[in-house]
Formats: structure tokens, C-alpha cells, sequence
């Protein structure tokens, strides 16, 4: 290493950032993944809040499509794994996350401009998706301070499912794991309090859904944004929020090293 | 001897000794050894599998080796990757472009990788962009480029900060014989500029163009090493190739000339030995002129690198029976 931390610390942010603007380059240019990616989470946005809504009942009552909306954007957010798993594993196989490897910069430079871009693309999708809301009927009766809290949560939760992203796509670079982890995303997705309250599920799984990480963010959104919780007892009817902040802390603790430590230890 | 690497001194701008690496039970390098003197340019040669890729991985920082030391650029590969990184330039197997970016927009992000300013990074692309040709699909999306574009494109991006050492790792696989020149072409310009080119090739006429040194890998080490022509002179240097008339005892001209019959060719190969070979070729026709024996054809070759290759790769094969290659094109 050369240099001050400061000096270092500085120069991997700028590797950062050239880095975060060639993979928004990609967007501009290709926009079709990211298209796709939005109109999806609009098909299941209309799939559940139309078509099964009507048949499924809140405990503590309120609508179902308010209490669906932040669901969809925490599943938004989960789904992303996908997005960044796709665009790391990409890059190493076409090699050049091999030439930036061999290039005098921090290890987590490459990783962190990916997050950047990353970031950017999941806030523009959840703003379609919030707009697209308001059209049918979600409203936020929070305060205005409180509504971004929630968007802050959501982004976070995206922050530490880009890095399970980073980490996957470093470590399983088979044919196969791409496919294993856009059928694992659903599972993950469904046991858990997005479409459905935990509470109307037998006991095992409610505990399950309860503790999933992305029920968390979604709870603590539906407060935030003043819609109906679905919540009238258990561990995220007191702390959603300290979930929803600790969940993916402690994700991006354990990943951020890990993948920096797969970046470094790439070989063929 | 070109067997004995010399002594590390301040003109070897690579130097690795007995570097091992294992992949769970495959032996990619098994104590391998390798010189390369700073402003030349030195082969890898050897078949797929022979580590080749793991050795310049290894040099180039990007896999760790188990054992061994190896210094580039006159930096530890081990303790001081950050320097090696500074100094090399790596163009890998497969195109380590950005196919979405245009050409020029690739250029640039590797030199501001480089921690060059935005303005600094833009006129070196330029300036590359012209030298390698490429300057009117600069603005291009890469994804449009050919396969030599690419290539050439590629190498220009290992060039951004005028390295000392570029790796080249296989630059010419699957290329087409016109963009294969190209190619060359480049290199040689690298070279004439000042860097050290560790390149790794299949391809023997690509060693035999390009190095001036070559090292002979198989089975992750070192089975020869030395100068193209030192190394065709292992095989005993030139041979007189007659191709005896049809009607001719291909046994008896064997008893007249000496060396070995090729029944199936009708031909047959006589080492030309220390007095050279146009003296052998001469004394050859004397003989035959003299026994009375008519021949179609009597050719001076030289032993193609093909040649000693198979040589060297399967130790089984004995000299003699390497003279009955075709005899088509060796004339080197």
C-alpha cells in the first residue's frame, strides 16, 4: 500500500467512482434489464394487489393494497441480489474484473463502484414503483421526515443485498447458481410479511417470516408510511425499526469482507 | 547454455524461482523457473495445461503461488503487489474490454483507474487510439468491434500507464491469420518502445516471429529454454531431405548417403553435420551422381520449431524419426 489512509481512502473512492459510472454507462445504454426489472415488479404489484387481494384479510384490519405497496418495494430490493449477482458474474467471466485486479487499486474499489451504480438504479425503480403506487391508491400518511426514514431503510436493505449479490457472484460462477439464486429470491421473498401477514400462518413459519430480514424493513416502511402493519403482537410490533436497521448491518459485516477477500482470491 | 537461466541482475525485468502452485490434486506449476531480460520479448510456449496462465496469473499478482519467489519490475510478487501492479500491464485470454462502452470510454476508465486526471487519461487514449489504428471506431461501441480490433484494443488498455513488463496471455487465440499480424505487429511496435513482453502462445511460428528468448513449459516447469534457433539446433541443426526417383532402391540410397530412410515419403534425411549444409547438400548430389541413383528432389531444411516441440514435449520420440514431418514449408 502506498500512501496515507486519507490518500488511500480518497483514491479508492475516486477507483470508485469511475467504476460506478461505467456501470451506469450501462443502464443508459442498455436499459432494457432495468426496464424489465420495474415492469415486473408493476405486474406483481397488480397480480396481488387486484387479483388475490380481495381474499386476504389483515389481523388488525385496514386495505390490502396499502399494506401491500411496501412489500413490493422490500421484494424490489431483494430482487436486486439478482441484478448485481448477474453484472459481477458477467464481469469475471469476460475477464475484466481480471485486468481490474491487476491494476493498483483497493480491493474494494471494484465492489463499491458496483454498489454505487447499484444503489442508483434501485432508487429510480423504487420511485417508479412509489409513483406507480399513489396511481392506485396507496397513500403515505406519515409525515414527510418519517416517509424518507422508510426510503432510507429500503435503500439499506438494498445495500446489503448488493453485497450478498457481490459475494455470490464472486464465489459460484457456474452455469447453475444464477439460475439457483433467481428461484431461491422466491422462497425468501414469500416467507415473510410481504404479501401476507406471519400472523395467519401456522406457528413454525410465522416465526420464520418474523425474522426474516426483509419482513423487518417492510414493517418498520408500513409504520413509517403510516399504512396498516398486519402486526398485533411478537418481535416487530416493538422493533421493526431497530430490525430494519440491524438486519442489514450485520449482512453487510459479514459480506463486505468476504467479498472483498473473493475479489482478491479470484482464480481460474 | 540455453538450459542454465542466468543469474538475476538489474536487466531482468522477471525473475521467478521454483514457483509451485497446486489446484486441490492438479499441479499447475511445479517448480518453475523463468528470466526474462528487461526490452525483450519472451515466449511461454507450450500446450494447453502446461501452466502457462497460472505462471503469468502468478506474475501479474492475480493468483498466489504456494512456493517459490518471483520478483517484476524489481518488486516481490508476495510483498509488494501494489508496486507490481504499478508497473505491469496485463492483457488476459479472454478480451478484458467493457463491450458496451465504446472504445475511446474503455481507454479512458483504465487510465483514470490509473489515477490519471480526466484530461491526462483523454489525450493518452488518444494518442493510443491513433497508434493502434483505431481512432475512426473510437466512438464506437466495442461490441461492434472485430475480432483484431478487439485484440488490438485490448492490448492499448495494458499499455495506458507505458508499463514495463506486459503480460500477454495467449493475445492471438482465435484470431484470423490477418488480424494474427496485426497483432504482431503491435507487439513488435511495444517492444520498440521500451516494454518487456512475457507473452504465452500455443502457436510456435507465433514464439518464432516474436521472441527473442522461449521458454518450453509442460507439465507446470521448464523442458528447454533458449533462442528459437538454439533450440532448433538441439534437433542437430540442418538436414538434406532427398526424395529419391520412383525407380530407385530407396535401401541402397540409404547406404550411400547415411542417415534415415522414410519409406512412405521415398525420401531420405541426412543430418548435414559441422561442415554446413550447402557442403552437405553438394556432397549429397556428388554421391548420388556418382552410385548412378536419379532423384526427384533434394531440399536443405532447417528443423521447424514444430519440430522440437514435439521433440521436447514427448521425451519418447527420438530425433531420427522427427525428420519424417512434412517436408512442405520448412525451409526456414
Amino acid at each position: 500500500m502506498t500512501g496515507t489512509p486519507t490518500h488511500t481512502l480518497a483514491r479508492t473512492a475516486r477507483h470508485s467512482w469511475v467504476v460506478t459510472q461505467r456501470d451506469l454507462r450501462h443502464w443508459v445504454r442498455e436499459p432494457w434489464g432495468p426496464i424489465f426489472g420495474i415492469a415486473f415488479s408493476i405486474m406483481l404489484l397488480l397480480v396481488f394487489g387486484y387479483l388475490f387481494g380481495g381474499a386476504i384479510a389483515l389481523p388488525g384490519g385496514g386495505d390490502y393494497l396499502p399494506y401491500l405497496l411496501p412489500g413490493m418495494f422490500a421484494l424490489t430490493m431483494l430482487f436486486g441480489i439478482e441484478t448485481t449477482m448477474a453484472a459481477v458474474t458477467t464481469d469475471s467471466k469476460r475477464g475484466i474484473t481480471d485486468r481490474f485486479r491487476s491494476l493498483p487499486m483497493s480491493s474494494v474499489a471494484v465492489p463499491l463502484g458496483r454498489a454505487g451504480a447499484d444503489l442508483a438504479n434501485s432508487a429510480i425503480a423504487l420511485a417508479v414503483l412509489m409513483v406507480g403506487g399513489l396511481f392506485v391508491g396507496w397513500r403515505i400518511d406519515g409525515g414527510a421526515g418519517q416517509a424518507l426514514l422508510a426510503v432510507g431503510l429500503l435503500l439499506w436493505l438494498r445495500f446489503a443485498m448488493l453485497w450478498l449479490g457481490i459475494y455470490l457472484g464472486l464465489t459460484f460462477r457456474g452455469e447453475g447458481s444464477m439460475a439457483a439464486v433467481q428461484v431461491l429470491v422466491w422462497p425468501i421473498g414469500f416467507l415473510s410479511n410481504l404479501f401476507v401477514a406471519p400472523e395467519t400462518m401456522p406457528g413454525w413459519l410465522a416465526f420464520l417470516a418474523q425474522w426474516n430480514p426483509v419482513s423487518a424493513t417492510a414493517a418498520a416502511c408500513r409504520e413509517l408510511f403510516g399504512n396498516p402493519t398486519g402486526i398485533t403482537d411478537g418481535v416487530l410490533a416493538d422493533h421493526a425499526l431497530l430490525l430494519a436497521l440491524a438486519w442489514p448491518a450485520v449482512l453487510v459485516a459479514v459480506l463486505v469482507p468476504l467479498s472483498a477477500r473473493a475479489y482478491r482470491g479470484l482464480a481460474r | 547454455m540455453p538450459t542454465t537461466t542466468p543469474p538475476p541482475g538489474p536487466t531482468a525485468a522477471v525473475s521467478a524461482r521454483g514457483l509451485r502452485k497446486r489446484y486441490g490434486d492438479t499441479v499447475a506449476l511445479d517448480g518453475f523457473d523463468l528470466e526474462v531480460r528487461a526490452g525483450t520479448v519472451h515466449a511461454l510456449l507450450g500446450p494447453n495445461g502446461a501452466g502457462k496462465s497460472t505462471a503469468v496469473h502468478t506474475l501479474a499478482t492475480l493468483t498466489r503461488c504456494d512456493d517459490g519467489e518471483a520478483t517484476v519490475a524489481g518488486h516481490d510478487v508476495r510483498r509488494e503487489p501494489h508496486r507490481v501492479r504499478a508497473a505491469i500491464g496485463l492483457v488476459g485470454q479472454a478480451a478484458a474490454l467493457d463491450e458496451v462502452l465504446h472504445g475511446r470510454e474503455n481507454l479512458v476508465m483504465f487510465g483514470r483507474l490509473h489515477d490519471l486526471s480526466i484530461g491526462e487519461a483523454r489525450a493518452r487514449a488518444d494518442e493510443l487510439l491513433v497508434t493502434f489504428g483505431l481512432a475512426d471506431a473510437a466512438d464506437r461501441k466495442v461490441s461492434t468491434y472485430s475480432g483484431g480490433m478487439r485484440r488490438r484494443l485490448d492490448i492499448a488498455c495494458g499499455l495506458v500507464l507505458r508499463p514495463r513488463v506486459l503480460f500477454l496471455d495467449e493475445p492471438t487465440t482465435g484470431l484470423d491469420p490477418r488480424a494474427r499480424h496485426e497483432v504482431w505487429e503491435t507487439v513488435r511496435r511495444v517492444v520498440a518502445a521500451g516494454t518487456t513482453v512475457l507473452l504465452t502462445t500455443q502457436y510456435l511460428d507465433e514464439a518464432d516471429q516474436l521472441a527473442h528468448r522461449i521458454t518450453v513449459m509442460g507439465a507446470g516447469r521448464v523442458i528447454a529454454e533458449g533462442t528459437a534457433s538454439e533450440l532448433k539446433g538441439r534437433l542437430g541443426g540442418d538436414r538434406v531431405i532427398v526424395t529419391a526417383a520412383a525407380d530407385v532402391d530407396l535401401e541402397r540410397l540409404r547406404a550411400v548417403l547415411g542417415g534415415t530412410a522414410d519409406a512412405e515419403r521415398h525420401q531420405v534425411s541426412v543430418e548435414a553435420g559441422a561442415a554446413g549444409g550447402g557442403a552437405a547438400l553438394s556432397a549429397a548430389v556428388r554421391a548420388m551422381d556418382s552410385a548412378g541413383l536419379a532423384f526427384d528432389d533434394v531440399l536443405l531444411r532447417r528443423p521447424t520449431l514444430d519440430e522440437v516441440f514435439l521433440h521436447l514435449t514427448e521425451p519418447s520420440t527420438s530425433t531420427s524419426t522427427s525428420t519424417t514431418a512434412p517436408s512442405t514449408g520448412g525451409d526456414r
